[in-house]
């Protein structure tokens, strides 16, 4: 970080004069407005900051630099998946024909981005084993919802009106139970068996026909993939209820297992997770949704169609009834497939293959140099991360995992997830991708075992870390207590500027 | 692989301490009998070959066209700075700001993003972003129910159609109910939200109703009697949803002014590109007593265990990874890097050059008018409009088609995307920014003027050809959907 | 921790003054949940039946729900709560209580744990 740059500096709002800025667009005619009612005006302006170019410029590069962010460090967040932003990706998204074109564009325009949208369809199926894809859900908790909701269209139109109930396993990301309430369905969750995976009798026990669908995470959120998949899927169609996988954790088993080959209904994909679009410091995203024959008719509108002469076009309105509708504007998240298309594109079979089976060995690898520096509950081999645990640590020195995870913050890297899944206590989830090199794979461990040492022979250290971050641990009680959400003409003389 | 940094010797050595001989073996929980076949796509390119593909399918696209088109996403001049600064990988390539001690730059460019878009709405609460109009309207229309105890809102028929559709879908999963308001069908107000009929629907007291949803300007470009409206609403004890275009908000009434609960909208006018729909920038915001009902993330102000001013994520017992069933919503994400292009946008803009940005637009859009009505095609509506509004125009679709070849995109055939009412049949919606120039105006009028000549001298065969040729088409198509 | 208080397995307190029935959770309770942020309470007025949700707590990064340990109608709720729910987290049988319930069942206090009950809940769990 530059001298500058790791230093807080103040809001745009302490940063304004009145005159400064300007001179981007020209002035209007001076009565325009007079034809509207003067009731339907502002009668005075919005108090905006007024910044010229060199200092807008400066506060926004100063504070980037307050960011961790891939291209600077290792970011082994488990169940994240925060490999390489590939930058011909971005360098594609800003092609002036991809970036330019309207919403409504008629067909004949939009030619390009339509057989773009169609093939990462196509690809995402084949990779998926699924008959089809849609690529309008905006994330992969939108992608939920469509898919939660077309399991919902499908028992109703068989007059199926009993199912209510979605089973999600105790270990699931949370978006799983929050998007059956949302598409209507109680949630059942069952817990998890003693090697971390699904609870076989469990699930069997709570099938009935009340069953709409069965959420399965697999690989699981714990790292591991069901091996006993086959007779769970086999006991859900059994029951008459359809089965989800939540795709969160593609990136381990590409060109290995295809969910829809194996008997799931349908699943989501996270591009920004598997197929390396950027986090953007929390989205965009988008979340493709995946379907077998049975919810073909259900998805949303519009589709993106190929006709017999070539051409591509959307779907019109009305055209298709069965679908559950529309879930947002427009065709999707247009601008981050572009990306998933560059890295599709430059991978191919043989790619995507290599890429999870990378991303296999190297949190494998890990996990064996893990071993005997911190508790790792579950020995087996591991698909693209593996849970470690400060269960031991904590007992013998009262160091919690979250102290662990701050002081990698020290030593320069960002910490793995923690305290997921909520199955495992003290938990670490570590994804190392197949994009880090081995020498930064040992450096993570190597800081690890530093931070074991250091929490027996100086414990105070831990407890008080980050010491070298921008700012340290923070006042989350005062924040959700009197929250400060927006600025305020007071809020500089009640909070003034660190600087 | 293109991307990996592993050599052969680096998989040799790792294997080795992992204590196997190959990768297929750290696959062997995967029963032999699930095991994938294939995968059928094809090779790997080269990143010579993967830009000569993109460069050439984007050249597909046709960008060139002197364009009108508006109806929820819009055409504007993006400073040159807010690219250069969206390229900064420290932004692009940052995680989800949940170790807020290396996560200042997000954090606090979203808390700027809120301060700005509450001073833009006059709401007291804005969440860091949500996915676009549409979801942001639903979710807005969501929170009316869990904050009034109602299952019943009323949403204007003159809202986005997308909005409503979205809307109508997230509805039918949550087991609750959306009527539409009607429009003023004649006189001063057509096109508006006919507030008679708000009023009796509002009046049903078996049905209560938990929030109206009116948008500003309409989808047809009009002014909406918002104040009217809300004070409706507030009466029977409902909430009242404003949906708004932020950069009309430069000049126009903000939803604070005339008593809105909840504002939402599409940020995509804030330095966004069009992009074929995405991704965009959902704006949601309430007043400050709604604050535990609104879903999606919040930044907040605070201090550091030393006392130094920071940001963080607050409020967050609300979301989905803690409150799992029981959540306000299951979103994970915000759009942060959208919601950082609208805070460099708006910076850059500053607030006087926002209102040159609202203005210019509605100057060019008065132009509009007045070449399209001396070219045949007046508005469809005379209620006042900022910088969109409806033309009739006889055989609007093939009208359209015909533009398209001499270089003009007229706006967007309105019966295309509300298919269903008869007075919106023959009218194109069409918008000005500050971008269009008086050229393309007078391109768009001389062609539309030459064409809607033709279309009388050929009378009917000529357009009665060209509706047989598009029915044809449309069955074509849909056999071979099949 | 008082004698003559009774609690839940979901670690609310009661206190019976007349036929009113004083509500709160445990400073076992409100430990578990760390720092207190909120306080949602239900309208006065409001009838509730004996263990349904009557309103939420929420910490810094946990959420429960407040259950109604006996049956009846919301007569008040604590409005200092509002601006300093931290009293939850001070003075959990003080300061921090929550409810008045004019109860429908005295008899149902009655079932409610004792001390020494809830203590070994506590303990075990």
């Amino acid at each position: 970080m530059t001298a500058a740059g790791d230093r807080l500096g103040p809001t745009l709002f302490e940063r304004s004069r009145p005159g400064r800025g300007g001179g981007k667009v020209p002035h209007p005619p001076k009565d325009t407005l007079s034809r509207i009612p003067s009731d339907q005006l502002r009668a005075e302006g919005p108090n905006l900051p007024e910044v010229a170019e060199p200092e807008l410029t400066r506060h926004f590069v100063n504070l980037s630099q307050l960011n961790y962010a891939v291209d600077s460090g290792f970011y082994p967040l488990g169940s994240c998946t925060m490999k390489w932003n590939p930058k011909v990706n971005e360098w594609a998204a800003r092609l002036t024909g991809f970036a330019s074109l309207h919403p409504f564009a008629p067909d004949e325009l939009a030619q390009g981005t339509l057989q773009l949208l169609w093939e990462v369809e196509q690809w995402l199926a084949e990779i998926a084993g699924m008959r089809a894809v849609t690529l309008q859900p905006s994330a992969g908790a939108q992608g939920e919802l469509t898919g939660i909701l077309m399991v919902r269209a499908y028992h109703r139109s068989r007059g199926d009106l009993a199912r209510t109930e979605v089973l999600v396993p105790d270990s699931a990301h949370g978006t799983n139970p929050a998007t059956a309430s949302m598409a209507g369905f109680a949630t059942v969750s069952i817990p998890s068996a003693p090697d971390g995976g699904v609870d076989l009798d469990a699930f069997r026990a709570a099938l009935s026909p009340k069953t709409a669908a069965v959420m399965i995470t697999n690989p699981s959120t714990l790292g591991l993939f069901e091996s006993r998949i086959g007779e769970l899927l086999a006991a859900v169609h059994a029951a008459g209820a359809l089965a989800y996988m939540d795709g969160a954790n593609l990136n381990a088993i590409m060109g290995r297992f295809k969910p829809g080959e194996a008997g799931f209904d349908v699943m989501h994909f996270n591009v920004h997770k598997t197929f390396s679009t950027p986090h953007g410091g929390g989205g965009p995203g988008a979340g493709p949704v995946g379907v077998g024959e049975k919810l073909l008719p259900f998805l949303p509108v519009p589709r993106v169609l190929r006709e017999p002469d070539g051409l591509f076009r959307l779907e019109r309105p009305g055209e298709r009834t069965a679908s559950i509708g529309r879930v947002r504007s427009f065709a999707g998240n247009t601008g981050v497939l572009v990306r998933a298309y560059a890295y599709l594109r430059a991978h191919g079979a043989s790619g995507l293959r290599e890429v999870s089976d990378d991303a296999v060995l190297a949190a494998n690898y890990m996990k064996s140099q893990v071993t005997g520096v911190l508790d790792v509950p579950f020995s087996r081999h591991c698909m693209h991360e593996f849970v470690a645990s400060s269960a031991t640590l904590k007992a013998q020195t009262g160091i919690r995992t979250l102290d662990v995870a701050k002081r990698l913050i020290d030593y320069g890297f960002h910490p793995p997830t923690i305290y997921f899944p909520l199955t495992v206590e003290e938990a670490l989830l570590i994804e190392p991708t197949e994009t880090e090199a081995l020498e930064t794979l040992d450096a993570f461990v190597q800081a690890l075992r530093s931070i074991v040492d250091e929490a027996h022979s100086d414990p105070d250290l831990l407890h008080s870390a980050p010491h070298s971050s921008p700012v340290r641990r923070l006042d989350e009680a005062t924040a959700a207590r009197q929250p400060n959400l927006r600025w305020r003409p007071m809020t500089g003389r009640q909070m003034p500027c660190p600087d | 692989m293109a991307y990996g940094p592993h050599t052969p010797e680096d998989r040799a050595a790792m294997l080795e301490a992992i204590g196997v001989s190959s990768v297929d073996e750290l696959f062997a929980d995967i029963p032999a009998d699930l095991r994938a076949s294939d995968l059928q796509l094809p090779p790997p390119e080269s990143e010579v070959e993967l830009t000569r593909r993109l460069r050439d399918m984007a050249g597909r696209n046709r960008v060139d066209l002197a364009s009108f088109l508006g109806a929820g996403a819009y055409r504007h001049f993006v400073p040159a700075v807010v690219d250069e600064l969206l390229l900064r990988g420290e932004f692009y390539t940052a995680y989800t700001p949940y170790q807020p001690e290396i996560s200042q730059g997000t954090l606090q460019t979203i808390y700027e993003y809120q301060s700005m878009m509450a001073e833009l709405t006059g709401m007291e609460v804005i969440s860091a972003s949500h996915y676009d109009g549409a979801s942001a309207t639903a979710e807005a229309a969501l929170m009316t129910c869990r904050a009034t105890r109602r299952e019943r809102v009323l949403v204007s028929h003159a809202v986005h159609p997308h909005y409503c559709q979205t809307l109508g879908t997230y509805f039918v999963g949550a087991n609750l109910v959306a009527d539409e308001i009607p429009l003023v069908a004649e006189g001063p107000a057509a096109g508006t939200t006919d507030l008679a009929a708000l009023e009796r629907m509002l009046a049903d007291v078996d049905r209560p109703v938990a929030g109206v949803v009116m948008a500003n300007p309409n989808f047809l470009g009009l002014l909406e009697p918002m104040a009217e409206a809300g004070s409706l609403a507030h009466a029977a004890g409902a909430l009242f949803v404003a949906v708004v275009e932020p950069v009309s908000l430069a000049v126009l009434a903000s939803p604070a002014f005339y008593g809105a609960d909840i504002a939402c909208g599409e940020g995509q006018p804030l330095g966004i590109p069009l992009a074929y729909g995405g991704p965009y920038l959902g704006i949601l915001g309430c007043r400050e007593s709604l604050v535990r009902q609104i879903p999606g993330r919040l930044v907040g102000m605070t201090t550091d265990i030393d006392g130094k001013r920071a940001f963080v994520m607050t409020l967050r017992a609300r979301e989905q990874d803690i409150r799992r069933e029981k959540a306000a919503s299951n979103i994970c994400t915000n759009q942060a890097l959208c919601a950082l292009a609208a805070s460099i946008y708006l910076a850059a803009i500053g607030p006087h050059g926002l209102r040159d940005v609202a203005t210019l637009g509605a100057a060019r859009a008065a132009e509009l008018e007045n070449a399209l009505a001396e070219a045949g095609a007046p508005r469809l509506h005379p209620g006042p409009y900022l910088n969109e509004f409806a033309v009739r125009v006889p055989h609007a679709r093939a009208v359209h088609r015909k533009l398209l070849s001499r270089g003009v995109l007229a706006g967007l055939v309105i019966a295309e995307v509300i298919p269903d009412d008869p007075s919106l049949a023959d009218a194109l919606l069409v918008c000005a920014t500050e971008v269009t120039t008086a050229y393309e105006i007078g391109e768009f009028a001389w062609a539309l003027r030459d064409e809607i000549e033709r279309g009388r001298q050929l009378i009917l065969p000529g357009m009665a050809d060209s509706h047989v040729a598009d029915s044809q088409s449309a069955e074509r198509t849909e056999g071979g959907a099949r | 921790m008082g004698q003559d208080l009774r609690y839940t397995k979901e670690h609310e307190w009661v206190r019976v003054e007349g036929d009113l029935a004083v509500v709160g959770i445990t400073d076992f309770a409100a430990s578990q949940l760390g720092d207190i942020v909120f306080v949602e309470l239900p309208e006065v007025g409001r009838s509730v039946s004996q263990f349904s949700a009557a309103g939420v707590i929420e910490s810094v990064k946990a959420v429960s729900d407040l259950f109604a340990p006996v049956s009846g109608d919301v007569v008040e709720t604590n409005a200092e709560l509002a601006a300093s729910p931290e009293l939850v987290n001070s003075d959990p049988f003080g300061k921090g209580w929550m409810l008045r319930i004019r109860m429908t069942d005295a008899g149902q206090v009655e079932r409610l744990l004792d001390k020494a009950a809830y203590e070994d809940l506590t303990r075990v769990g």
